[in-house]
């Protein structure tokens, strides 16, 4: 029988999720017997090749891009995990929430400390993708099935959710695997 | 007649004193009722409704509501825990609560009663309100982000430290906490030895300078869920 298969994604995320995923340690040996991986950076697969059984979306949507590639996990994978603070609450992206996005921009781009902007041009080429007003958690998007909290989550947090996800058990992780910090 | 009053919580058979409410009677008796604005030492206040309780069949706030014989109080089913979820879930999304980088994580109530009711994000969607940071005091930091309107810091700074440095001010989503003073926190009478300080169930009230002493692991609520002392007692007193 082939491997159910899981893909990951970083949307705006700092990529803290996935290196506690490689947390794991050699318990990822264990992992890719039990799955394959899919699209995702951990292989560098960019497009779907199929059907996945889970999902793990870290950080959350503070673009449009981040809101296509959301939908494209939800229309691929039959679970769907948020993965982090970001991803189920907006996280530190989402600091901006309360500040007008122009002004979030004046001050990326043009006020900032640190910012040497003589023209005072903003970018905007096509190729960028367009920010949200403001950052939103996944499960304000899609429909999410499971949500680890945790800036990152403990590895043992996502080796317990997956195993268990695998296995056809209950996800009920100990007390001490569900921590928002 | 006799001082004693004999009731019940979730079936079980519990004295207390006259005059104690369910809230108090509960913890004596080592049951713990889920709580955010109670504090000993402090008036009841009845704001979060955290501990809102069935008692003969009608919703109650345990920590006002005084007992009485053969009352029949409901505390852990179902039906009071989501009441206590849905409370608990406005409050992280009508306030900006980044546990991430607070100092008072791992000692915050208001995080530990989401742990402890098993909710790993709110159903609501977030509102992120514009709120003030008071930094102007040399030693207390005032975080508006993440206060929960409790009335602790009133309460504590009325009774306890024989001062009045905070207020209600506003009404609805605009109410806030308000120092007693034209603008700022510094032009008060608030120091860093106020106990009105040691009662802000959230990261909203901070002594300066002494944030993440404590590391993970060893924090308050770090392993043990909130209200695991006073189920201690029971514990104790059954064996
Ligand atoms: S500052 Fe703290 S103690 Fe005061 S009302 Fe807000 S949450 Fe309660
Ligand atoms: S603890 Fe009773 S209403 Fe807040």
């Amino acid at each position: 029988m082939a491997k159910p298969k899981v893909a990951t994604t970083s949307l705006a995320g700092c990529f803290g999720c996935h290196m506690s995923l490689l947390d794991i340690d050699d318990r990822i040996l264990k992992l890719v017997e039990l799955i394959d991986f899919d699209k995702s950076p951990i292989n560098d697969i960019k497009k779907f090749t199929g059907r996945c059984a889970v999902g793990l979306i870290e950080g959350g949507c503070c673009n449009e891009e981040n809101v296509r590639v959301l939908q494209d996990f939800r229309n691929h994978c039959a679970i769907l995990i948020s993965v982090g603070d970001c991803a189920t609450m907006g996280g530190i992206p989402a600091l901006r929430n309360n500040i007008p996005l122009q002004e979030c921009y004046d001050e990326a781009y043009k006020n900032g400390p640190s910012v040497h902007n003589p023209s005072g041009q903003i970018p905007n080429d096509p190729e960028l993708p367009l920010l949200l007003d403001k950052v939103f958690p996944c499960h304000e998007v899609v429909k999410i099935d499971y949500h680890l909290p945790g800036c990152p989550p403990p590895a043992d947090t996502l080796w317990e959710a997956l195993v268990a996800l695998l296995t056809d058990k209950p996800v009920d992780l100990p007390y001490t695997l569900i921590k928002y910090d | 007649m006799s001082d004693t009053i004999t009731f019940t919580i979730d079936g079980v058979e519990i004295q207390g004193r006259r005059g104690q409410t369910i809230l108090e009677a509960a913890d004596d008796a080592g049951v713990y009722i889920p709580r955010l604005c109670a504090f000993k030492d402090l008036s009841p206040y009845g704001a979060c409704r955290v501990c809102t309780v069935m008692a003969n069949g009608r919703p109650q706030a345990a920590c006002t509501q005084p007992i009485a014989e053969g009352m029949v109080v409901e505390n852990d089913t179902e039906q009071l825990k989501k009441v206590r979820r849905d409370i608990v879930e406005m409050l992280f999304v009508e306030g900006n609560h980044f546990c991430m980088f607070c100092e008072k994580s791992g000692n915050c109530e208001l995080q530990a009663m989401a742990y402890r009711l098993g909710i790993a994000a709110p159903k609501y969607p977030y509102l992120n309100p514009k709120r003030e940071v008071d930094a102007s005091h040399p030693d207390i930091l005032v975080d508006h982000n993440r206060c929960i309107l409790c009335a602790r810091c009133v309460r504590a700074s009325k009774d306890l430290d024989g001062k009045n440095v905070f207020q209600f001010i506003g009404r609805g989503p605009h109410k806030k906490v308000g120092v007693n003073a034209e603008a700022n926190l510094s032009d008060t009478n608030a120091d860093v030895t106020d106990k009105a300080l040691d009662v802000c169930p959230v990261g909203a009230l901070l002594r300066k300078r002494v944030g993440y002493a404590v590391p993970v692991g060893k924090r308050l609520y770090d392993l043990e869920p909130i209200g695991s002392d006073i189920e201690a007692k029971r514990a104790g007193q059954e064996k």
